[in-house]
């Protein structure tokens, strides 16, 4: 009977011995990083235009669309002289987005008429407390000298189909 | 009385009886939209041209069709009269092309503008499929201009409509503003910066069918779809005090007349009741004001009971157990 052993556990070292020369599934995370896909949906930015003056006009669109309702903004008229700040007469003087309510599915993006926010490939990092989820506009706004590119994902194919009366997302 | 058959729908109407309001007695989709016109104010309409009609058959004695589209608002209606307004494909693209005519100069801010939402241009262009203008030139633009402290005049969104010019004649008692010069250059305007003080002028803000005229008390505070209406009333010496008042939580954010179907004022109401009352215990709650189910305001109000099974499993539990009892 001891003799039929022998051969199944040779046969189970062959396999641990083969898995030492295959590539690893598993990746150390911080320090190295998966490659995502370039529309991949992850932690929001609030886009400044070509001047350096914020997009948002808090409309509120991307607070209606929200399923999740993780997005609050209070508005503010601009005043004289912030014409370099705010792009348009109204501005989001708060802008908050619950990030553990949000469920990244990019619906703000495709309701934002003034092209102001984004989903971007960063991963909203882990923390202890659930204020710090909170992000508010000094975590949302795009730092003007450290730009996001967000050009991929408004490709030419996603405005035309913005366009398109036809498709069903447009339909009146 | 004059029969009238609209879109296939006959009528009998009074004599003199417009064919919009002819319209409006049978309801739903027959009815032509209108910017300019209001039941509540006299002589009004004729302006925008948005309620064009087709006449087919004149009327029993000359059933001849008339030429052109005509205004409904100001043609009467004429016994064996036989109109098209959603039935006839000519007669949509027609109005079409008078809606574009309207955002010629409308700028493109209804993200910006405290009407969104409320809007009928906003509406009669999302219902017509206007996304995109095809007018290239520069639009004509004016500085804001702050008529009073409470009134806002956004002269840019003004399509001319006439209507709070008839407010001011037919409401309060001394008009102070009016249409300046003719046609492409016309504008809203008080002439010499003069207030407009007076204790309905608040009106003018509801009549107005875009964002021209705004309530300075709410500019920015928060756009209509995210505060809830609530109909209300209080004793008020100058006026009806029935109002609706646009609430988050406990705070009043702004109060407006009542409104009809047609986007219409119901009853005038005065500054006082408009501006000053901003607090809940100035108000007698009514209940929460009727919205229409497919505007962008009934949006995320739970108001609308959720269809349940529960009381379907608990009234066939009730049979069972009457089953059992017997």
């Amino acid at each position: 009977m001891e003799k039929i052993y022998f051969p199944a556990i040779i046969g189970g070292m062959k396999i641990t011995l083969s898995h030492f020369f295959k590539k690893k599934v598993t990746i150390s995370y911080p320090e190295e990083k998966r490659t995502f896909a370039p529309v991949y949906r992850g932690q929001h930015i609030l886009k400044r235009d070509e001047n350096g003056a914020e997009r948002c006009t808090a409309c509120g669109l991307c607070a209606l669309s929200c399923p999740a309702e993780a997005i609050t903004m209070v508005a503010a008229e601009r005043k004289k002289g912030e014409e370099k700040l705010y792009r348009e007469e109204k501005y989001a003087a708060v802008y908050e987005i619950n990030m553990l309510r949000c469920i990244f599915c990019g619906n703000c993006e495709e309701a934002c008429p003034k092209e102001a926010i984004f989903l971007t490939d960063r991963i909203v990092p882990a923390t202890f407390k659930r204020k710090e989820f909170i992000y508010g506009k000094d975590k949302l706004v795009e730092d003007s000298n450290n730009r996001t590119d967000v050009s991929k994902r408004q490709t030419p194919d996603v405005l035309e189909f913005k366009q398109d009366k036809n498709l069903k997302h447009n339909k009146i | 009385m004059p029969k009238v058959t609209i879109d296939g729908h006959t009528i009998e109407v009074p004599e003199g009886t417009t064919i919009l309001n002819a319209a409006r007695m049978i309801g739903g989709d027959v009815v032509p939209p209108a910017m300019c016109y209001y039941s509540k104010l006299k002589t009004s309409g004729g302006y925008c041209r948005t309620c064009l009609v087709k006449v087919t058959k004149g009327s029993e004695k000359d059933p001849r069709p008339m030429p052109k589209p005509v205004a409904s608002c100001r043609t009467t209606v004429m016994d064996g009269m036989e109109v098209q307004n959603k039935t006839a494909p000519d007669l949509v693209e027609a109005r079409r092309g008078v809606v574009e005519f309207l955002l010629c100069n409308h700028p493109l801010d209804c993200p910006i503008c405290d009407q969104a939402g409320e809007c009928s241009l906003q509406d009669l262009a999302y219902e017509h499929g206007l996304a995109k203008t095809r007018y290239e030139f520069s639009r004509r633009t004016f500085e804001q201009i702050d008529i009073g402290d409470k009134i806002k005049l956004h002269m840019t969104r003004c399509i001319l409509c006439y209507r709070c010019v008839k407010v001011a004649d037919q409401v309060t008692d001394k008009r102070v503003h009016g249409v300046m010069n003719r046609g492409d250059v016309g504008e809203i305007s008080t002439y010499i910066q003069n207030a407009i003080d007076n204790d309905f002028s608040g009106n003018m803000i509801d009549v107005c069918p875009v964002g021209a005229l705004t309530d300075r008390t709410f500019r920015f505070k928060s756009r209509v779809w995210y505060v809830n209406p609530v109909d209300a009333h209080r004793d008020c010496p100058k006026c009806s005090g029935k109002v609706t008042m646009w609430m988050k939580g406990n705070e009043i954010y702004r109060v407006t007349a009542r409104k009809d179907k047609y986007n219409e004022v119901i009853d005038w109401i005065c500054n006082d009741c408009r501006f000053e009352k901003k607090e809940v215990s100035d108000w007698k709650i009514d209940g929460p004001a009727k919205i229409d189910k497919t505007s962008v305001i009934s949006q995320n109000h739970y108001t609308v009971k959720a269809p349940s099974h529960k009381p379907m499993l608990n009234s066939v539990n009730m049979v069972g157990s009457k089953q059992i009892g017997e």
